[in-house]
């Protein structure tokens, strides 16, 4: 699994990515504080960054528990979609809005 | 490996540039259709890495479901595209200096990082060499036995999220009129219709 020729693309390369991927979901969490949706899609993004690394880790290691916890984060990040978007719901159809500032009902 | 590599690249500058335009684009409707070619490129980089089970898991459960999910939520709240926008550029530079310093912090530490010896005699789950055993067999004997108690575990999570989604979005109107089956179902004959006798020349007042 792991080559070792001068252009083969080596561990380094997929956690480049996953660096990457991850930069961009916290840029987006800064980017857009009006729309609550898009927030929730960086935070999916930043997920999928981390099983990038973790699968990367496993391939090249040939360790297959990365795998497995893959799979339980892709779990966890299902669940926390269905939560999130239903208290994104419940919020717009009391408030009429899914911006950032207006979530203020329990501050103070 | 010329073409592993070729593909590598692909898959990686397609993910990264589809990552940027979920978040830069203006409406949500598009940025959930580019988070859904973003999934597609991380499973392919998965299938790159001959994790396959979990690449097609990506795409089963990321595009499936979580992404037609947050469709199916942003077309149902009706949100001003025009207001989404203010603001902007006063969050811009704050995050551009946030996630450049993140990005270099992550170059640096993958600058300095080395594999360190011991971690081949660490491995828990060695992986078998993949013509004994195909990825997914290799994983479901895993899954099964190792970690059937993690397995149940996520399995719980999925049914406690399903219920709080349920709870959290069930709403009771009062005003409007729902079948009720049980009382339907618990009618009896006598509560509906009764046997008159009707005497001839007179009729039922």
């Amino acid at each position: 699994m792991t080559p070792e020729t001068g252009m083969a693309v080596g561990l380094s390369h997929y956690l480049t990515v996953g660096a990457i991927l991850f930069t961009i979901g916290i840029f987006g969490i800064f980017l857009n504080r009006k729309n609550l949706i898009v927030i929730m899609m960086s935070i999916e993004l930043m997920l999928l960054a981390v099983n990038i690394n973790m699968v990367a880790f496993s391939a090249f290691l040939n360790d297959l528990v990365g795998q497995v916890f893959t799979m339980l984060v892709l779990t966890v990040a299902a669940a926390e979609a269905a939560i999130g978007l239903a208290i994104v719901v419940v919020f717009y159809r009391n408030r009429r809005s899914i911006e950032v500032e207006d979530i203020n009902t329990m501050k103070g | 490996m010329i073409i592993a590599t070729l593909a590598f690249y692909l898959f990686a500058i397609v993910a990264v540039i589809s990552a940027l335009n979920v978040i830069l684009q203006r409406n949500p409707v598009h940025s959930v259709l580019w988070l859904i070619l973003t999934f597609f490129n991380a499973a392919g980089l998965f299938v790159l890495l001959g994790a396959e089970f979990v690449a097609m898991i990506l795409v089963v459960v990321y595009v499936g479901a979580v992404a037609v999910l947050f469709l199916f939520v942003v077309m149902m709240l009706d949100i001003n595209i025009t207001l989404i926008r203010e603001g902007f550029l006063k969050y811009f530079w704050a995050g551009a200096i946030i996630g450049i310093v993140l990005l270099v912090e992550l170059a640096v530490v993958f600058g300095g990082w080395a594999m360190s010896p011991e971690a081949e005699s660490l491995r828990i789950a060695p992986a078998p060499a993949p013509d004994a055993l195909s990825n997914t067999e290799a994983l479901g004997t895993l899954l099964y036995t190792h970690y059937a108690y993690l397995f149940q575990a996520a399995g719980l999570v999925l049914l406690v999220a399903m219920v709080g989604a349920i709870v959290l979005t069930l709403r009771r109107r009062p005003n409007v009129r729902k079948q009720k089956i049980a009382n339907q179902v618990n009618r009896s004959v006598a509560d509906t219709l009764e046997v008159v006798k009707v005497e001839t020349g007179k009729g039922v007042s």
